[in-house]
């Protein structure tokens, strides 16, 4: 069967919550009853149908077609099945999801994977602020699954992160993995200053160093541990790039001291 | 008793009475196969017999650096025991004691299943606040800081309640040459075989046991119907020319792996022939009522 697919017509004249588009809200429902379905954020109703051409096939497989940074929480709170978005996402997507598969092909806005709880996002753009990170008022971040930028992550990636395993291939902003309560955050490129800003416990890897490291976390020497040999193995199908930076010695800080310090930062030593 | 004749071996129209027991298995790594081995030795040691050991252990296989989950060396282990409670008790004492006290050793799940035991999660207190949780890849792991670096362990592993204990094979040669011989041939066999352990030195028992004793106290005591020495005295089940008898004790994680060990072991003598191994082949039981697996020796024959 043929996925469902949803092709923007034209860039919308505001933005679109696109909460309702998940798998196990489409199924079973006709090409009418899908553009029946509100998309709009302000006082005017704006539908599906309004802003998409909808070809209905199977639900477990929803593709965006021509999206565009205007398009917040795709994939919110999925449960399963897949989505694949072709183009620019805008704020929020995958944000509590649970299950299954969200691909964005093009660039993320702010709080992408946002408090991700299971299943697998993948980014090949950029990806904005707060990577899996909290909306205000929430005591946690992402608390579970995968989630792969390709290109470049904004400030705060992994914002009290408390489960689950983020990699980012590109670049990352300031204060990466900053308030950590756990979790594994792989930062391949090169990062701003002061990664794991307060963080209590967790990982974060720091593939090409930072830009300033904060002077409380305490060098633990250069270590060649089996875990990380493990988290090679457990993304080296995602990311090789990733992988490779595992298999070497690393070198541990400890911290963050200022507050717990039962979190790390290995260190990709310069050769 | 009728005995089948096969390659001039006497074959007992008898069988292996054997028991339900709870088991789980481990797969210990280490930085080479040498250390691996060590730390599975260490860890199956004193884990002969559930009458005096607590559980019963030993190891199923060794594994080369690209069948266990860190890419070393590895060694799987199996553990067998009669209750749930008892199992956990005896997994986690000689995990703590043998395993993690092993240089450069990382300890893994062996066995798949629903319900589990505790592995590292009943070792991770040993990190003392330092220890380490890691969920990635659908498992759950434990690093535990250690004088060496650091030790991984898995945090629980599988456990079945359907693992078979007590298949057996009684050996008997013309002297104790042969019948060692005979009884070296079985475990190199059975060795091969997945899924079993055989749990005494060396897979071989020489002190086959009978339940009870004329002592009131005394719970097994030595099987004097098969004893070469008490021929004369006692009700013995030896013929003339049997001069020396050996027992090896096969556990299982299923039935099936215990009948195919059982046959691997039959194959295995009645290839030797009687002139270099055993004249004669039986198996161990109580009559047929206290357990519930009954591995008729004829059945099992190559």
């Amino acid at each position: 069967m043929k996925p469902l697919v949803l092709t923007l017509n034209a860039r919308p004249a505001e933005r679109l919550d696109m909460s309702p588009v998940l798998p196990h809200l489409l199924a079973g429902k006709t090409a009418r009853e899908i553009a029946r379905i509100g998309v709009g954020t302000t006082r005017r109703p704006v539908t599906l149908g309004d802003v998409f051409r909808v070809r209905v096939g199977d639900a477990q497989r929803i593709r965006i077609e021509g999206a565009g940074d205007r398009l917040d929480r795709i994939g919110y709170g999925m449960t399963g099945g897949e989505i694949l978005v072709d183009g620019d996402v805008g704020s929020e997507a995958g944000r509590l999801m649970t299950g299954g598969h969200l691909t964005i092909k093009g660039d993320a806005g702010p709080w992408a994977a946002s408090v991700l709880r299971g299943g697998r996002i993948e980014i090949s753009g950029a990806a904005g602020e707060r990577l899996g990170g909290p909306l205000p008022g929430e005591m946690a971040g992402m608390r579970g699954g995968m989630v792969i930028v390709r290109g470049d992550v904004g400030p705060r990636a992994g914002d009290r992160m408390r489960r689950g395993t983020i990699v980012v291939e590109g670049r990352a902003g300031a204060w990466a993995g900053s308030r950590m309560i756990a979790g594994t955050l792989i930062l391949a490129g090169p990062t701003g200053p002061l990664p794991g800003y307060l963080m209590r416990r967790g990982t974060i890897v720091l593939g090409s160093g930072a830009a300033q490291l904060s002077p409380t976390f305490i060098d633990c020497g250069t270590h060649d541990l089996i875990a990380l040999r493990l988290l090679a193995a457990f993304v080296a199908d995602d990311s090789a790039r990733a992988a490779r930076l595992l298999q070497r010695p690393l070198r541990r800080l400890a911290g963050d001291m200022a507050v717990l310090g039962k979190g790390e930062i290995f260190l990709a030593s310069r050769t | 008793m009728r005995a089948l004749i096969v390659n001039g071996v006497r074959i007992d129209d008898t069988f292996a009475e054997a028991f339900g027991m709870r088991a789980t298995a481990l797969i210990i790594t280490a930085d080479s196969a040498r250390w691996a081995r060590q730390a599975a030795i260490t860890m199956t040691g004193f884990g002969t017999s559930v009458i005096g050991c607590g559980c019963e252990a030993g190891i199923d296989r060794e594994l080369t650096a690209k069948q266990t989950p860190d890419g070393r060396p590895g060694v799987r282990v199996l553990l067998f025991a009669v209750s749930t409670g008892e199992l956990q008790k005896q997994l986690a004492g000689r995990v703590s004691q043998c395993v993690l006290t092993s240089p450069g050793s990382a300890c893994y799940a062996g066995l798949d299943g629903e319900e589990r035991l505790k592995l590292g999660n009943a070792l991770r207190y040993f990190g003392d606040g330092w220890q380490i949780s890691k969920r990635f890849g659908g498992k759950h792991y434990w690093r535990i800081p250690v004088l060496d670096g650091e030790f991984l362990c898995e945090a629980t592993t599988g456990l079945t309640k359907s693992a078979v204990g007590g298949g057996n094979l009684l050996i008997m040669g013309e002297s104790a040459r042969t019948t060692l011989a005979a009884a070296e041939a079985v475990v190199k066999a059975i060795g091969r075989v997945p899924d079993v352990v055989m749990p005494f030195p060396g897979g071989i028992a020489r002190s086959g046991s009978k339940v009870g004793s004329k002592y009131k106290t005394v719970r097994a005591s030595t099987n004097d119907a098969y004893c070469p020495t008490l021929k004369g005295a006692v009700k013995s089940a030896l013929d003339a020319d049997v001069g020396s008898v050996l027992e090896i004790v096969i556990d299982g994680l299923t039935a099936e792996a215990v009948g195919a060990a059982m046959a691997a072991g039959i194959a295995a003598i009645v290839k030797l022939g009687p002139k270099r191994g055993a004249l004669r082949i039986g198996a161990g039981n109580y009559g047929g009522k206290l357990g519930p697996h009954h591995f008729h020796l004829k059945d099992l024959l190559p």
